[in-house]
């Protein structure tokens, strides 16, 4: 494109016929090339790029050990749902046949889907046997334990295992029923305040980086000034010499990114010992969830997307700011 | 084809580096610009190649007014502006064939071409030996030429040259205005700052005069009667 000089037929490669295709390739293979470039680029100053990578993924941690916990802890809830399981508790002295026709009658309620019963002395050994009290027990004159139906709820949901709970509760022969259930609803709670807390420092400690991440790139600039005044004297638009500094933001993004990934990978690895050691005590097959081929990518993207809109920023307050100061 | 209306450039503070100054360069012309230090002759090629702007009057090129060339344009009007800058400006880490292909990477050249291109121009300065040397490792003159290479290498209509003579000797000096010369003879229209007025005497041609800012002299040069 010639503004001034309308005949003039040499005006860059648009000019020369060449074929669309073979253009698109160039256009790939010089966006590789630019890349690789940039690359060596960060290379040259090793310092404060390990610095901006390394703010960069540290501070992705934080929301990707968040979206972590916040999966895990719903995977824990799930496997719980069991746990709303109402253990009605039988009066002393109650004798069986009115425990068997309650029994009857809870079984043939419709809010019920299985209801078991554990007698006392079903109670009493089972104790003995995982206790380690069991020559001691003998000594009892008396066994201690009360009759105990287990109910099922058909809805394990909390509020309708509550209203079941209430229900049963005014049964002549139940002393008081039980719903392990609360806990649950309160950890739930307790991760969705943290959830906002942390979502709140994750916002701003990302709003660091992009600073971060225009700072560097800004230096970058600066360090290159007379390059750039040059390159405007010839004919370079502000858009041709962006473009090294954007990928350079897209490499710090790539390597924060794997950075971040890594960290949590290592933290993982490092809590699964303790927690198995844990879960084993509780016969349990809780294992921790990393991250998904999905989860993975949305981090990575995540991480690039903030590095190019860092330098972006940057870029477009730096590089049109430096004018030549000619021949 | 280049024409000074009027123009007058003050800078900030006050300072009047240029005065009124007219003239008309034509299609193909060759021309001199000479005068004292300071007296305005790099001002003069800096409002031609858009890096400064005229405090009052109008520059124009092939009737376009200058004031009318948006910033996003600036680069497009410069690639037809080849210019040889009285400092270089090269790139100090790039190579010498780096440093000229530069112009046609900008403008989308690659491969073979480009390279063809590269050592035409390098092979006008005599310098086709110091393709892969860096600009540190050349003399001062070598590096004036590289700076030529790149002006020319994408064949502009329009050439520029500030003191393109300053660090070279008398033989090389009149070497590389051949080489001016040359590109003048197929069609560019050259205007080339000098202080080198005996040169200037020499090669007989129309010679624009600046003194102050004030244009005193357009026309041939006659060596003998310093006019300064
Ligand atoms: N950016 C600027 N700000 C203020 N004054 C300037 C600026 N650039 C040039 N000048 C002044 O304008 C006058 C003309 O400068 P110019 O560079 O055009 O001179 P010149 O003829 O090229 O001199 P030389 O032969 O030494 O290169 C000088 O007195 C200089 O001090
Ligand atoms: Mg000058």
């Amino acid at each position: 494109m010639s503004i001034l000089f309308s005949g003039r037929a040499s005006s860059g490669a648009s000019a020369h016929k060449i074929s669309l295709g073979r253009r698109f390739v160039m256009f790939w293979v010089n966006h590789v090339r630019q890349a690789l470039f940039s690359l060596g680029e960060l290379w040259r100053t090793p310092s404060a790029s390990i610095l901006t990578i390394g703010v960069l993924g540290v501070s992705l941690t934080l929301p990707a050990t968040l979206h972590l916990l916040v999966k895990n802890v719903q995977q824990v809830s799930d496997s719980f749902t069991q746990a709303a399981e109402i253990s009605l508790f039988i009066k002393d002295g109650t004798d069986d046949r009115q425990i068997n026709s309650l029994l009857k009658i809870l079984q043939a309620d419709n809010d019920i889907a299985r209801v078991t019963h554990i007698s006392k002395q079903q109670a009493l050994d089972e104790f003995a046997d995982v206790s380690g009290f069991g020559s001691a027990l003998t000594y009892l004159t008396d066994n201690p334990l009360p009759d105990v139906l287990l109910v099922l709820p058909k809805n394990t949901s909390a509020g309708s295992a509550r209203q079941l709970l209430e229900r049963l509760s005014k049964e002549r022969i139940v002393e008081f029923g039980k719903l392990d259930i609360d806990w649950l609803t309160r950890l739930d709670a307790i991760v969705s305040l943290l959830r906002q807390a942390v979502l709140v420092i994750a916002v701003l400690l990302l709003g660091a980086v992009l600073l971060i991440i225009g700072n560097t790139i800004r230096l970058s600039i600066m360090s290159k000034k007379d390059e750039i005044e040059v390159m405007k004297l010839v004919g370079a638009t502000d858009a041709f010499i962006q473009r090294p500094f954007l990928y350079s933001g897209v490499w710090f993004g790539v390597f924060g990114g794997l950075l971040a990934f890594l960290i949590v990978e290592a933290m993982l690895w490092w809590l699964q010992g303790a927690i198995g050691s844990v879960t084993s005590l509780y016969d349990s097959e809780f294992r921790l969830m990393a991250f998904s081929v999905t989860e993975f990518f949305s981090l990575m993207l995540l991480a690039v997307l903030l590095g190019l809109t860092g330098s972006y920023l940057s870029v477009r307050r730096h590089i049109s700011a430096i004018e030549p100061t000619g021949p | 084809m280049l024409e000074f209306d009027q123009v007058s450039k003050s800078y900030p503070g006050g300072f009047v580096a240029l005065d009124r100054v007219s003239f008309k360069l034509e299609k193909g012309e060759m021309a001199f610009l000479t005068g004292h230090s300071g007296a305005g002759k790099s001002t003069l090629l800096k409002l031609i190649s858009l890096i400064e702007r005229p405090s009052v009057g109008r520059v124009l090129i092939n009737e376009v007014d200058l004031s009318r060339i948006r910033r996003p344009h600036i680069p497009y009007v410069r690639r037809d502006i080849g210019i040889i800058f009285q400092n270089h400006r090269l790139l100090m880490n790039h190579t010498v064939f780096d440093n000229v292909a530069l112009p046609l990477v900008i403008e989308g050249f690659s491969g073979k071409d480009m390279v063809k291109r590269v050592h035409a121009a390098l092979d006008k300065v005599g310098l086709l030996d110091k393709v892969r040397c860096l600009p540190q490792t050349l003399s001062g003159g070598e590096q004036q030429r590289v700076g030529i290479a790149r002006a020319v290498v994408n064949k502009p209509p329009l050439l520029l040259a500030d003191e393109p003579t300053g660090n070279l000797d008398p033989d090389l000096s009149k070497d590389i205005m051949r080489v001016f010369e040359a590109f003048n003879q197929v069609g560019v229209s050259v205007l080339v700052a000098t202080h080198d007025l005996g040169l200037v005497a020499r090669m007989k041609y129309r010679t624009l005069t600046l003194k102050q800012g004030k244009m005193i002299n357009d026309g041939l040069l006659q060596y003998q009667e310093d006019p300064l």
